[in-house]
């Protein structure tokens, strides 16, 4: 008669043998662990079916997989010997050399092969692994649990909760989120940031729920969190980046061994869609804002328009095929540093020339660009960033034009005449007060203009991505190391 | 089978979906009354449609096509888009 036990606790001593009705080589030694029974103390736990092996007095039931989790099990059949509680040997599928040293009883399973290779323990199948990893660090997890109904369609119920920026986003499952904190050192409860506009402390558990949601793989999230770190500063002014009626938002560039280590996109297309690092990682954040921070549109997000590049914008620096220093060097960080920089901005709009073949030439075509952000006639009134293409940094690179002498002579070009800009000139009656134009103003603010390189090898077009509102009562960017 | 996600909110709402506040008074609002296709669940609603039409609500009747499935999502719909207030008879 076979008699089932559950679980239980582990014999401290003897013979202990994990198998599954389910494994050929488990039904092979079938009469062996009956010869092993008979001989010696032997406990076997099932892992499929309480019923295998027949011919025992006793197997005890592991389908909940609790002692296989316990013992580490990874092939079926393994036959363990215990001592006083301990393991002191193993041995994983049929070796009859082994199984004989094991147990002590010589001639073990005539008519078997010397040796046959077990099967992989149930343990190991990828639903029950993320079960059982679940059941044993679950606790972990601090965050309030919700939960879906079976009669919800769950892509459904997370719109529902107001947890999307209206694309589909992944369930936060515990399992999911196991997996996403693998990405860091960094403990689940620690606090990264005070998020705007709620001011509500977030977590790394709370970043690692909305990198979930953006589709993150778990290396990303180190620069997710680092750009939450840099967008919830108070240089850098989330509150006012999200709550403004200008329709800018924060975009992240990154820097440094990181990015080209998970896949960054800083080439062709770098600031468009397809590359999945770029595209969850810029969403991650945006999602941190709106879930964490309350930054939803319509309540404190009163953007006019807003912009595409509200849904994610994010990529990587290209520092390879740049005649000039990372953006992360020249913003203070050592060489071969990981890092973000987080800015504010509307997202890109093209400039072309594809004839000047000198620097000064293409200067004056990128600050005619430059001159529109916010509007043409305006001084110091928004920041800007300047993503120029690798064919159009040669002309710079090539002529030796390092980026700050890019920059002097931007600066240079981009004294307005008070004539442009006081209003009414031109027929437009925005511009800046007479008394105020007393003489040329800057376009930018000292500072306000940040340069970068990326894109693809062909095409003589750079990108100007014009800004918000810069320094003390406006947005700075901000760079932050990206730490493991 | 349930599933349970990690709330990626700042907590500071409530998890589940609160009920709506009760009305302070049925007059003038459309009552919709959901057999759901009990025994006897009609003998009751026949009698609520007497006593809230007595009190100033209009009245609109469903049905469920059975009692052991949700209502249709359609059928749902129409009563969210007609009705203030929906009443239900469970019992058999």
């Amino acid at each position: 008669m076979v008699v089932c036990m559950v679980g239980g606790e582990l014999p401290a001593q003897g013979l202990v043998a994990v198998v599954k009705r389910d494994c050929p080589t488990c039904r092979a030694v079938e009469p062996v662990l009956a010869e092993l029974a008979a001989a010696v103390d032997l406990t076997v736990y099932s892992q499929d079916d309480p019923s295998f092996p027949a011919g025992l007095p006793e197997v005890r039931d592991d389908t909940a997989l609790e002692v296989s989790d316990r013992l580490g099990i990874e092939t079926v059949p393994t036959l363990l010997r215990v001592a006083e509680g301990n393991e002191t040997a193993r041995a994983e599928g049929w070796l009859r050399s082994a199984w004989e040293a094991l147990s002590g009883v010589e001639g073990l399973g005539q008519g078997l092969p010397d040796h046959r290779p077990g099967c992989g323990s149930r343990t190991l199948d990828p639903q029950v692994a993320d079960m059982l990893r679940v059941r044993r660090e679950g606790s972990r997890l601090r965050s309030r649990r919700v939960e879906i109904s079976e009669l919800e369609d769950e892509f459904e119920a997370l719109h529902d909760r107001g947890w999307s920026d209206g694309l589909p986003v992944v369930p936060p499952t515990e399992a999911r989120m196991l997996r996403m904190l693998d990405g860091t050192r960094r403990a689940p409860d620690e606090v990264v940031a005070v998020v705007p506009p709620n001011l509500v402390e977030c977590t790394v558990e709370k970043v690692a729920a909305n990198a979930v949601l953006a589709g993150c793989r778990p290396e990303y999230l180190p620069v997710v969190l680092a750009a939450v770190e840099a967008a919830c500063t108070d240089e850098f002014n989330a509150h006012g980046v999200v709550a403004t009626t200008w329709g800018a938002g924060p975009a992240i560039v990154v820097n440094g061994p990181i990015a080209s280590s998970i896949g960054m996109n800083s080439g062709i297309n770098a600031l468009g869609q397809g590359n999945r690092a770029n595209a969850t990682i810029g969403r991650a954040m945006q999602l941190v804002l709106r879930n964490v921070g309350g930054g939803v549109p319509g309540g404190i997000d009163r953007a006019t328009l807003g912009s595409p590049g509200k849904y994610t914008l994010c990529f990587a620096e290209d520092e390879d095929g740049s005649p000039w220093e990372p953006l992360s060097v020249s913003r203070g960080l050592a060489a071969g540093t990981s890092a973000v920089t987080v800015f504010a901005t509307e997202g890109p709009r093209g400039v072309a020339d594809q004839r000047s073949r000198t620097p000064e030439s293409l200067a004056r075509s990128l600050a005619a660009a430059l001159r529109s952000v916010a509007h043409p006639k305006l001084p110091l009134a928004f920041d800007a960033a300047l993503v120029v293409s690798p064919e159009h940094a040669r002309v710079f690179g090539q002529a030796g034009w390092t980026q700050r002498r890019l920059t002097d002579e931007l600066t240079a070009l981009l004294e307005l005449e008070p004539a442009g800009i006081v209003r009414g000139a031109g027929g437009m009656e925005e511009g800046v007060p007479e008394a105020a134009a007393g003489g040329p103003l800057p376009k930018f603010r000292d500072g306000g203009l940040m340069i970068m390189h990326a894109g693809g090898r062909a095409g003589l077009f750079s990108a100007v991505l014009g800004g918000w509102l810069g320094g003390e009562g406006g947005s700075t960017p901000v760079t932050r190391e990206v730490r493991p | 089978v349930t599933l349970l996600l990690c709330d990626p909110t700042g907590e500071h709402q409530p998890a589940g979906r609160p009920l709506r506040p009760r009305p302070d008074s049925l007059a003038g609002t459309t009552v919709g009354l959901l057999d759901i296709a009990k025994p006897r669940g009609d003998v009751f609603l026949d009698r609520l449609a007497e006593l809230l039409t007595e009190r100033g609500a209009a009245v609109l009747r469903y049905a469920k096509p059975t009692y052991t499935k949700p209502a249709p999502i359609d059928l749902r719909r129409e009563i969210a888009a007609h009705c203030t207030v929906v009443i239900e008879a469970l019992a058999d």
